[in-house]
């Protein structure tokens, strides 16, 4: 499912003919044809083009803006989890507090800050993203730290550091992968969000958040101007969670 | 006092339980000590202890002339090395057979990466395990195996003293005596100084040269083996003799000696 729309995304120039930007007023909110797929906006765009070219723009800003955050969430989680003491009670600290907040206040807020468009979405996911990963990271560790394989590990000299990454780290991913697919999912519906409230992804660059409020005005008339990107980010959701549930059921086989 | 390891007043204290109390203990090189005593007396607190993982209260642990400092150093874990109780937990199941054992090797610089597989192939001969086991995973062993390759493990860094806490505990009573034959046999060839934890009066029989008893976290008695065995000190030493249980006279033939 995943890897359809991804090959979508990718192959999307070649496949239609249209122009995601080109405005033809002639054809305006024309519904669904043969020559237009998912029919036109009310600029006359085609919107099965835009749709996919939306995909294109936020799923790389899903992933890219998931990067940073998974790896220093890993990174402090471990930290946290493997040397505890003040270490831990530090880091648990900051991410409760962060966890305090409701995750749109604070992304509607440094979206405002930092000025609308992807910088405002990765300025506020560096900030709260790697949360969700400290914590579960975090979690396995402890766990992981009563194995006695960690305790044979430092009777034979390995450095902290080493331990971690070496030993503990194989054992936390793919816990951590899991999770990431759900987050995914979250951040694609907070990006989806801003968009719609037209803090987002600025026009004219296509973004399933701005298509759905676009439409909204039209929606008696032509419906399918927000049911279309509603139903892509419903799409693209339900094929990260099976990915997420596969993978998860691959490790455990193991 | 040159060589082997000695403990002066090692004391370690839980939540205000005291788990070790002011332990005196010496082990002379190239010897085992055989450490005997019910659950919760404090046998694998010491062990861990003296492993460097549970860091005392108060008191000296030296490994010959070099008393160990409370943060030891890399050099200092590495001369001991302990066994644990159960093998499914003290190999890290996501690392190959190659990785557990040459981690150590390159990590401490032992041996050249030349000549890892050479030393990686010596080191699962002398534990008597295949050098097919390499490339495979900790899960596609049985127990015993594994206990082995742990055992190969330790070896690896050449200890100066080798802790094994309860290492045939787990094992199946037919794999236990393979896996004590192979402890006894490497006592002898590498001229090992051991700590050797065991419940089990028979496995202690078999393996130490000294026997130490202890009770709620003190060291009651510490003797010859073939004195202990013959006639402890202690009212407490004879009472966990006697408890051992016996095979009706004639059928019964112990492993005394591998």
């Amino acid at each position: 499912m995943l890897a359809i729309l991804v090959l979508l995304a990718i192959l999307i120039p070649v496949i239609s003919p249209y122009d995601p930007s080109a405005q033809d007023l002639r054809a305006f909110l024309q519904p669904p044809s043969a020559d237009h797929w998912l029919g036109t906006d009310q600029l006359g765009r085609d919107l099965f083009t835009r749709l996919i070219y939306a995909a294109r723009t936020d799923l790389s800003i899903m992933v890219l803006a998931e990067i940073i955050p998974f790896c220093t969430g890993i990174f402090l989680g471990m930290l946290a989890g493997y040397y505890g003491k003040w270490m831990d009670n530090i880091i648990s600290l900051v991410t409760d507090t962060f966890i305090a907040f409701p995750f749109y206040l604070i992304v509607i807020i440094v979206a405002f800050a930092s000025g609308a468009g992807q910088r405002g979405i990765f300025i506020t996911f560096m900030l709260v993203g790697w949360i969700v990963f400290a914590r579960v990271t975090r979690g396995v560790t402890v766990s992981l730290r009563q194995q006695e394989w960690v305790a044979s590990a430092q009777t034979l000299g390995l450095s902290g550091i080493r331990i971690m990454f070496r030993h503990i780290l194989p054992n936390v991913l793919p816990q951590a992968v899991v999770v990431l697919m759900t987050d995914m999912v979250g951040l694609l519906v907070a990006i989806v969000t801003l968009g719609y409230l037209g803090i987002g992804i600025a026009p004219p660059t296509p973004d399933w958040g701005t298509m759905i409020s676009d439409g909204q005005s039209f929606i008696t008339t032509a419906w399918w101007l927000s049911a279309m990107p509603g139903l892509a980010v419903v799409y693209t959701g339900i094929a990260l969670s099976l990915v997420g549930d596969g993978l998860a059921d691959l490790w455990r086989r193991r | 006092m040159s060589h082997g390891l000695h403990i002066k007043d090692l004391t370690v204290r839980y939540d205000g339980v005291t788990a070790l109390d002011r332990i005196q203990l010496n082990i002379e090189e190239h010897t085992t000590l055989g450490l005997v005593g019910e659950s919760g007396s404090g046998k694998s607190t010491l062990a861990r202890v003296v492993a460097g993982l549970i860091v005392p209260d108060e008191g000296i642990i030296s490994l010959g002339d070099e008393p160990l400092t409370r943060k030891r150093s890399r050099a200092q874990r590495k001369k001991i090395q302990m066994i644990f109780q159960n093998p499914d937990a003290s190999l890290n199941p996501r690392l190959s057979i190659r990785q557990l054992l040459s981690e150590a090797l390159l990590f401490h610089g032992i041996v050249r990466r030349s000549e890892l597989e050479q030393r990686c192939l010596e080191l699962l001969a002398r534990v008597q395990i295949d050098g097919s086991a390499l490339d495979r995973y900790p899960h596609e062993f049985s127990g015993g195996q594994r206990q082995r390759i742990a055992i190969a493990r330790a070896l690896s860094v050449e200890p100066e003293l080798l802790i094994a806490d309860e290492p045939t505990s787990a094992l199946d009573v037919s794999v236990q005596l393979s896996v004590l034959e192979l402890f006894s046999s490497l006592k002898q060839e590498l001229n090992l100084t051991m700590l050797f934890i065991s419940h089990d009066m028979g496995v202690i029989h078999a393996i130490s040269d000294t026997v130490a008893v202890m009770r709620h976290g003190q060291l009651v008695e510490i003797n010859s083996k073939d004195r202990f065995f013959a006639r402890p000190d202690t009212a407490y030493g004879y009472q966990l003799l006697s408890a051992v249980p016996k095979m009706p006279a004639g059928t019964y033939s112990r492993r005394d000696t591998p």
